[in-house]
């Protein structure tokens, strides 16, 4: 077997210097009734050749968003990965190696981390961010565990128009750890009464923008209000490229800001790996969970960087640790620090207004459409429309006819009564005759 | 009075019906370079034993423990801008948090210098 | 060795490198985009206000900026990195030419199902491999790394509880002293309160201190077989039997599945949830710190609880589950946004299919082996707590070194020098100065020989009273030991541009 250097004569010869007849010696200590003789019932080794058949049968049997006219976003988004970012997180000494706990040999993943850090803060106006979590809704739920730790409430406060995944996830870590929760109804647009909602007991409020149904919006009188009141304000951010264009939830005053950083070096891959942005304000670092990196000198005075403030960590403070969190996602954010490289702010700045001006385009085509009213009065590169007739037996309709056609609410809101609602995106990868495609495909779905 | 001391390496020092509390020069030797200190709220009401502060080294947080009950009346605010005073000068300057005592009582069972020095001789 | 000085301060192919925004400008750019068609705004008045403050750089500079910075780091591809509890294995290239088929890397997870059902197929495939593995009959993928799988075992346990009506009584969650920090971590997140099991002298869970500790107030036992020291917990099945007869659950922390991958099944030794980490086991990259993936295992007692989503056999195929009112169980919610880490399914499968049921049990079993035979061959120089042999890590303590000046600590940094990352150090805690070595099966006996020779110059060395050599270690590596003290009191977690700089000062 190609994964396994040691030859029947080593295994011989390891047993005889270990001092015993066979390797079941060595499991002596598995209780009789754990046993096994053989195999398990799984099928037998198989080459390269074997397992890439199989494998790329199953693959071919997919719809690619590159291979049709493709508008779905609601949390993660269809970007141009440049050819150079597969590449260098391809490398050896980035792809296999380990969490830099020994900083001497493994200032390569530290500086990057280094570089990751500052521009996730440059990008959000934050003055402190961490080294990426799992994904942009474990990091908001995390954010909300942060409030309620900094503020010692336990209550918080949700946007109805927050990804109903995101909701799903704070809501289910408030109920596992015995924290309240208050969240209006969905609605796709009309303003939201939060501050109304905040209590006593009330840490944060959470918002997202753009949130789920496209609209985008500035946050500083919220911030100002939560504030007033004791809260803190979280802002996520589900669509990283939405920060190359809008103003940041750092200017607007959040205390801390979460994000899902898949649109920049990431592929959609089907809902993961992705990667988790936390950003928070200087006072509040001793609270934030996950790793950091900080810079410093070695015995030679040369500048280096370390994994820092060790200590709020799982592996220290064991049962009063910040969170149970190990991993953060290391190559995602690598490939997000490439990426990040490559464009630059100018070149961010330049791909956000594309994204938008291809969801302008799209949402003149679309709304040009009898049946189709643009319900999102201001967008970034997402927006939501309602729709004659059932937009998920619609999006059904149009992949058949070759066009995935966004998401529509009720397959993430079974019981929002938002059926007719579909949210649709558009990126720099959409071309103008995708859009031209999809009002066709509409216009005859929708006849 | 002269200082008393607990097996958790606290020292607790009374002037007037106010006492002094830090960890002993044996602890932050123990510790290494203390990177943070987290001190308790003026007001807060601890017991005997309860968690009273934290001290953070670079590999490590320890708990450090209200020697005797009382109510917290101050924190030493130098520790924030400058925790390696806990390393230079743990018994004195790098005092933890002042506090008014429930039951002077309780300081009858603290171990006096000579008993703590034993003690720490002991754990080799 | 030449102790000469160069202008660059590089050293031959050693290079130093700056940070991007010490290098870049911001009129660089290493992309092409199309010009922007004239639209008209409508973005309300959320637009920014200044430019984004980050230098970009051109492709070819981009290139050579993270070449170099990889050049600094050591790497399972480069050498043996014998980190316990961490199954630091070869990571197979077919893995990554998988994961990036079209068919499962350019495909949204809220398309309709109709047009994913390969992915569908492959989960599906993934979690019955792992079901068969374990012999457990449910599993819950979506978990993202091994701590965030302990936090699911541990929520459908939570979840049982409650549907018993126990939840006020029992709050008490048992771990051994030994255990990984996130177990307890996690017990104390979903508010339990962690009650420590004593080791016995032979480094398992004394069994006579654990039953003494059960009552009905316990929810759970969390123990980690092998154990953090490597070793095969003999009492498992009593302690499972113990646990059960008084109503508790068993969560096992499959980190160390490595060590009985194919050979032993969790869910005979009573088992009711446990995570595995196919960034360990399952051969798919640590990428310099992740992502992971955690799926979870659930016995019966657990499955009604599994959470969202899940795929399930329907009329037309498999349809993936994803609200609470389609779901045919009870599942405790939704941990993660989408359905989980699909591109390690696909390196995880790529790579349980290459080594089959009986290439996994040569895993193991060779895992197992490689481990013995460094305990054996070092056992007579350094100081093994525990008798007997050990499953697929070897545990060492710092009583060896005693009478010398140096600490865990240095020996470590003096394998730098010699080319080595160093072993896991000062875990698991239970024991003085640790240093657990987990070699993984896709070491060769000679990799193996060399390292051995090269621990037991280090050991003569050290007894030898070669101080410098550890003290000044590591000498050779890209950067000398790093002020840790500095970087934690005075934290610099971004870089400023100057004027931001002087600014402050």
């Amino acid at each position: 077997m190609r994964y396994l250097p040691l030859t029947d004569a080593d295994r011989s010869a390891m047993l005889a210097n270990i001092g015993v007849g066979d390797i079941d010696a060595l499991f002596v200590d598995v209780p009789e009734a754990a046993r096994r003789d053989g195999t398990v019932d799984l099928p037998r080794h198989q080459g390269e050749m074997q397992v890439e058949r199989q494998l790329s049968a199953m693959a071919a049997k997919n719809m690619t968003a590159s291979s049709v006219p493709f508008f779905c976003g609601a949390g993660a988004y269809k970007h141009h990965v440049p050819a150079t970012v597969d590449h260098i997180i391809q490398r050896s000494e980035f792809l296999t190696s380990y969490t830099p706990y020994q900083p001497e040999i493994t200032q390569g993943t530290l500086q990057y981390l280094f570089e990751f850090q500052t521009q996730v803060s440059e990008l959000t106006g934050m003055p402190v961010a961490n080294a990426s979590m799992y994904d942009g809704s474990t990091a908001t739920a995390e954010a909300v565990l942060m409030a309620h730790r900094v503020t010692r409430k336990t209550r918080a406060v949700l946007s109805g128009r927050l990804h109903p995944h995101y909701t799903a996830v704070i809501e289910n870590l408030s109920e596992m750890g015995g924290f309240a929760l208050a969240q209006p109804d969905m609605a796709p647009l009309g303003a939201e009464d939060l501050v109304a909602l905040i209590d006593d007991e009330t840490s944060c409020v959470v918002v997202q923008n753009p949130d789920f149904f496209g609209n985008v919006a500035d946050f500083t009188k919220l911030a100002a209000a939560a504030q007033a009141k004791g809260c803190l304000l979280i802002v996520a951010v589900p669509e990283v490229v939405s920060l190359g264009l809008l103003k940041r939830p750092g200017d607007m005053g959040a205390d801390i800001v979460t994000g899902e950083g898949q649109s920049i070096g990431g592929g959609l891959n089907f809902g993961g790996p992705y990667v988790g942005l936390f950003a928070a304000r200087d006072k509040h670092i001793r609270q934030m969970p996950g790793r950091l990196c900080g810079e410093t000198v070695d015995a030679d005075g040369q500048r280096g960087f370390v994994l820092t403030l060790s200590t709020r960590e799982q592996h220290i403070r064991r049962d009063k640790a910040t969170s149970n969190i190990c991993t953060n996602s290391g190559l995602c954010s690598l490939a997000f620090t490439a990426h990040m490289t490559l464009l630059g702010g100018k070149g961010l700045r330049q791909l956000a207004e594309l994204n938008h001006a291809r969801a302008v385009q799209l949402a003149d085509a679309l709304g040009a459409v009898d049946g189709v009213e643009v319900l999102t009065p201001a967008f970034f590169n997402e927006f939501s429309l309602r729709l004659s007739g059932n937009a998920a037996a619609a999006v059904d309709a149009l992949a058949e006819k070759g066009v995935l056609g966004g998401v529509p609410v009720s397959r993430l809101a079974p019981h929002a009564g938002l059926d007719d609602v579909l949210v649709v995106a558009a990126t720099e990868a959409n071309t103008e005759n995708d859009i031209a495609a999809y009002k066709a495909a509409l216009k005859e779905v929708l006849a | 009075m002269s200082k008393k001391f607990t097996k958790d390496h606290e020292w607790i020092s009374l002037d007037g019906d106010v006492a002094t509390v830090g960890i002993t020069d044996y602890a932050q030797s123990q510790l290494g370079d203390v990177v943070f200190v987290e001190v308790p709220e003026v007001g807060k009401q601890v017991s005997q034993g309860d968690d009273a502060a934290v001290v953070e080294s670079v590999k490590a947080a320890s708990e450090v423990y209200a020697p005797v009950s009382g109510e917290v009346v101050e924190g030493n605010g130098e520790l924030e801008g400058n925790p390696a005073l806990v390393n230079e000068d743990a018994d004195n300057s790098g005092w933890f948090f002042k506090m008014k005592l429930a039951d002077t009582g309780e300081l009858d069972g603290l171990m006096d210098e000579a008993a703590y020095a034993e003690y720490v001789k002991e754990l080799g | 060795m030449s102790e000469k000085q160069t202008f660059t301060g590089n050293r031959g192919l050693q290079l130093e490198e700056p940070l991007i925004f010490e290098i870049g400008v911001y009129d660089n750019c290493g992309v092409d985009l199309e010009d922007v068609p004239q639209v008209e705004s409508r973005l309300g008045d959320c637009a920014a206000a200044g430019d984004i403050a980050l230098p970009g750089l051109s492709e070819p500079e981009a290139m050579r900026h993270f070449v170099r910075l990889s050049q600094k780091n050591h790497a399972i591809d480069a050498g043996l990195y014998p980190l316990g509890s961490c199954t630091m294995k070869h990571n197979p290239r077919l893995n990554e030419k998988m994961a990036r088929l079209p068919g499962f890397s350019d495909i949204h997870p809220l398309q309709p199902q109709a047009t994913v059902q390969g992915a569908l197929q492959l989960m599906d495939e993934l979690a019955h491999w792992l079901k068969t593995l374990t012999g457990m009959p449910e599993v819950a993928l979506s978990p993202k790394a091994g701590a965030h799988g302990e936090l699911c075992g541990m929520m459908a346990i939570r979840a049982a509880i409650e549907a018993k009506g126990e939840l006020a009584t029992r709050t008490r969650v048992l771990v051994p002293e030994s255990a990984h920090g996130t177990n307890p971590a996690t017990a104390a997140l979903l508010g339990f309160k962690v009650d420590e099991i004593p080791a016995s002298a032979d480094g398992r869970v004394d069994l006579a201190a654990f039953k003494e500790k059960l009552g009905d107030d316990v929810a759970a036992i969390m123990l980690t077989n092998p154990n953090t020291c490597g070793l095969f917990e003999r009492d498992i099945i009593d302690i499972a039997d113990a646990l059960h007869a008084v109503g508790g659950y068993f969560y096992c922390d499959g980190a160390n599945f490595n060590a009985i991958v194919g050979r032993v099944r969790p869910g005979d030794l009573g088992v009711d949830a446990m995570h595995i980490n196919l960034h360990k086991t399952f051969s798919t990259p640590h990428g310099g710190g992740g992502p992971g993936s955690g799926p979870t295992v659930l016995s019966e007692r657990l499955a009604p609880f599994a959470p969202l989503p899940y795929v399930a056999k329907g009329q037309e195929g498999l349809r993936l589950v994803e609200n609470n009112a389609d779901a045919e169980h009870n599942p405790f919610g939704r941990m993660v946004a989408f359905h989980g880490q699909m591109g390690m399914y696909v390196r995880a499968l790529s790579y349980m299919m290459s080594h089959g049921s009986d290439g996994l049990r040569q895993v193991a079993e060779d895992a197992v082996l490689n481990a013995n035979y460094v305990l054996a061959s070092l056992k007579d120089v350094m100081s093994a707590p525990f008798e007997g042999p050990c499953m697929h890590e070897a545990l060492f303590d710092d009583s060896w070194m005693k009478d010398t000046q140096i600490d865990t600590l240095d020996f470590a940094k003096a394998m730098i020098d010699e080319g080595y990352h160093p072993m896991t150090m000062y875990f698991p805690l239970v024991v003085h100065g640790a240093m657990l070595i987990e070699p993984t099966e896709t070491e060769s006996k000679a990799s193996l020989d060399l390292f051995i020779a090269t621990m037991r110059d280090l050991v003569r060395g050290a007894k030898d009273g070669e101080v410098e050599r550890f003290k000044n270690a590591p000498e050779l590596a890209p950067r000398r030991r790093l002020d840790e003290t500095q970087a934690a009191r005075s934290p610099v977690l971004r870089w400023q541009p100057p004027e931001a700089k002087q600014a402050a000062e």
